[in-house]
């Protein structure tokens, strides 16, 4: 797994981000090492889409330092960090449901051939591709051309996932995958994500569910309110201390004993 | 296959999966197919109530002109709708670039291929400012070009005179056009040699002097075939047309793969006003003159041929063919009244029916093709 001392493929220290008087990250750090899961966990404005939007290019950051495999980025634009590994899969903004598999997997980057003017789409390589890589995670793909709307939520997710490792990403930021899902189609992309692990790739997995992330994640580094309160190994906390963390603990551990210990 | 060499994993075994799909699956999936359905069932009346001329060859020339007028602009919508606007300044754009290739042409005296690229870049420049406004202020392309639709007809009229010394009508195009080597290109018909040889061979009908009755294709027709088949060929084959359907089918996902939005929709508000420039001068230059009037109300004839065609409303999904059918429909119905004992005037009935229809079949289609609930 992780050797502390190898160089992170992301790692950000006291980003800041400001929206007018609104400050939307007031000091975070953080780092991902390749083949490991690192899970940022946090309630309702903790300031995850911002973070997530500010390492996928989306926004730059006000003030901190931003190092991808050691070296100091500022990203454009999201092809910018396209460009430089770092892929986003977002909810539910990863998948066109009108346009077939095919055409959503290599939107943006369209495989070409012929020369200009008559330079097209490969569309037969795209749907060989396609189907290959649906079937490499075990999604029964009838026919490429399909549209996406066809697909169920945890497949959409899946396919946007196959398509950022397919285009070589080195680290995938993950917005909660799996809050819109049901169980059968959690695990499933669950069961994905590690195998993405396995492969080499850093991740970031974004949910405030304690139990998917503690399925999958190496470790754990909790949003408050703009800020970082640590990362914790997984050998280090329970799945108990780390949700009294993330929902700032008493009042919490009060209801959950109200319900009889079921939040 | 040359593509089993790119990737060595896969075997026949596709081929099996794709026996799943059924044809009628596939056929179901295709945009046009309402329009094809439509167009079938309006030959159909005719053939049964109008006047069998309609299906001569001059007959079907007849109606092919006023559709492939239509044709052309109804490309220009659909692909734009396709991509997630609107543009309602279409028919006013006829007009305007009219008006600009008049002047350039007769009060300005310059070569017809001078007038003709002068147009065109103008009514690109008018569809790129259109698309700037919009995509700046994200202000609904609905509002913005509507707003267009009245300034553009507005400026015609207000430059006609201006051009003319006080009329509102401009004339001596063709004197001015004179026996540009260009003319061909955008004036008269075509194959006329082709049409002399079938009459000659009595395949076609003559008069009694010999000569056809149909001396040749207008070249409008040609346009409209031909911009169909680019337009065709762009939306399915191309990566500009993967970036068409991504950019009106969820503009903030296409942006987040890395499509650069903003250029494509600005290329596609150009496109749509270069093909409004092309109807202007093609029926400018046929007629001899222009006037205010050009192109009124087109820009609904144009979205409603787009809209039978396969076109959502909601962008993302849609076809060029099917606006090609779509304006051949209208192009039927329009002529295809005078060949019956019809009044003239359910015209326009027809036209909100069938734009009903259109709309409830391909609503309906759609959610079957792609699984929406």
């Amino acid at each position: 797994m992780t050797e502390p001392n190898s160089t992170p493929l992301i790692e950000v220290r006291d980003l800041v981000k400001h929206f007018g008087s609104v400050i939307a990250l007031g000091g975070v750090s953080m780092k991902v090492h390749a083949g490991e899961v690192l899970c940022l966990l946090g309630d309702n404005g903790a300031g995850k889409s911002t973070l997530i939007k500010t390492l996928s290019g989306v926004h730059a950051p006000t003030e901190g330092t931003f190092h991808v495999e050691g070296r100091p980025v500022s990203f454009q634009s999201p092809r910018d960090a396209l460009d430089a590994g770092i892929a986003t899969v977002y909810q539910d903004l990863a998948m066109i449901p009108l346009m077939s598999i095919t055409r959503n997997f290599f939107m943006g980057r369209e495989p070409l051939k012929g020369f200009f003017p008559f330079r097209h789409m490969d569309m037969a390589h795209a749907d060989t591709v396609t189907r290959e890589e649906m079937r490499r995670i075990g999604i029964d793909v009838r026919d490429p051309q399909q549209a996406v709307g066809t697909l169920s939520g945890g497949e959409r997710q899946c396919v946007a996932i196959a398509r950022a490792v397919y285009f070589g990403a080195k680290v995938l930021i993950l917005d909660e995958p799996t809050s819109a899902l049901g169980v059968a189609q959690t695990s499933m992309v669950l069961k994905y994500i590690n195998q993405v692990r396995t492969k080499g790739l850093g991740v970031i997995f974004i949910t405030h569910n304690v139990r998917h992330a503690f399925a999958v994640g190496n470790r754990f580094t909790v949003l408050n309110r703009g800020k970082t309160l640590g990362t914790h190994a997984k050998d280090e906390i329970t799945i108990d201390e780390l949700q009294n963390l993330m929902a700032g603990g008493k009042e919490l551990q009060d209801l959950g004993a109200e319900l009889g210990g079921t939040v | 296959m040359s593509d089993a060499d790119a990737v060595p994993a896969t075997p026949a075994q596709p081929d099996e999966r794709l026996k799943q799909t059924t044809l009628m699956t596939r056929l179901l999936r295709r945009p046009e197919l309402g329009a094809l359905a439509g167009l079938i069932l309006v030959t159909a009346f005719f053939m049964t109530v109008a006047n069998p001329a309609m299906f001569s060859l001059a007959g079907i020339m007849n109606f092919m002109a006023p559709a492939a007028q239509l044709g052309i602009l109804a490309i220009g919508a659909a692909l734009l709708m396709v991509g997630g606007e609107f543009d309602l300044s279409v028919g006013s754009m006829v007009a305007f670039a009219g008006l600009a290739f008049g002047t350039v042409l007769v009060t300005w005296e310059m070569p017809l291929i001078v007038a003709i690229v002068a147009t065109l870049v103008f009514a690109g420049g008018i569809g790129a400012m259109n698309g700037q406004i919009v995509l700046r202020t994200g202000l609904p392309s609905f509002i913005v070009t509507l707003a267009f639709l009245f300034i553009l007809r507005g400026l015609t009229l207000v430059g006609l005179k201006w051009a003319t010394d006080g009329a509102t009508q401009l004339r001596g195009v063709k004197e001015a056009a004179g026996d540009s080597p260009f003319l061909e290109l955008f004036s008269g018909e075509a194959f006329e040699g082709l049409f002399a040889m079938l009459a000659a061979n009595g395949w076609i009908d003559t008069f009694r002097n010999g000569t056809p009755k149909v001396t040749g294709m207008p070249v409008e027709i040609l346009w409209f075939a031909g911009i169909a088949l680019v337009a065709t060929w762009v939306l399915l084959r191309t990566k500009f047309g993967n970036w068409i359907f991504a950019a009106g089918g969820d503009a903030n996902a296409a942006r987040n793969s890395g499509v650069p939005v903003r250029r494509v929709k600005t290329i596609l508000f150009m496109a749509t006003a270069m093909c409004a420039a092309l109807v202007a001068i093609l029926t400018v230059l046929d007629a001899g003159s222009t006037d205010a009037r050009r192109g009124f109300q087109k820009e609904f004839e144009a979205i409603i041929a787009a809209v039978i065609g396969g076109c959502l409303l909601t962008g993302g999904y849609g076809s060029a063919i099917g606006a090609f059918l779509g304006a051949i429909i209208f192009g039927m119905v329009l002529i295809g009244l005078t060949y019956t004992d019809i009044d003239q005037d359910w015209y326009l009935v027809f036209l909100g029916g069938m734009l009903l229809l259109a709309v409830l079949f391909n609503n309906f289609i759609r959610k079957r093709a792609t699984g929406e609930r």
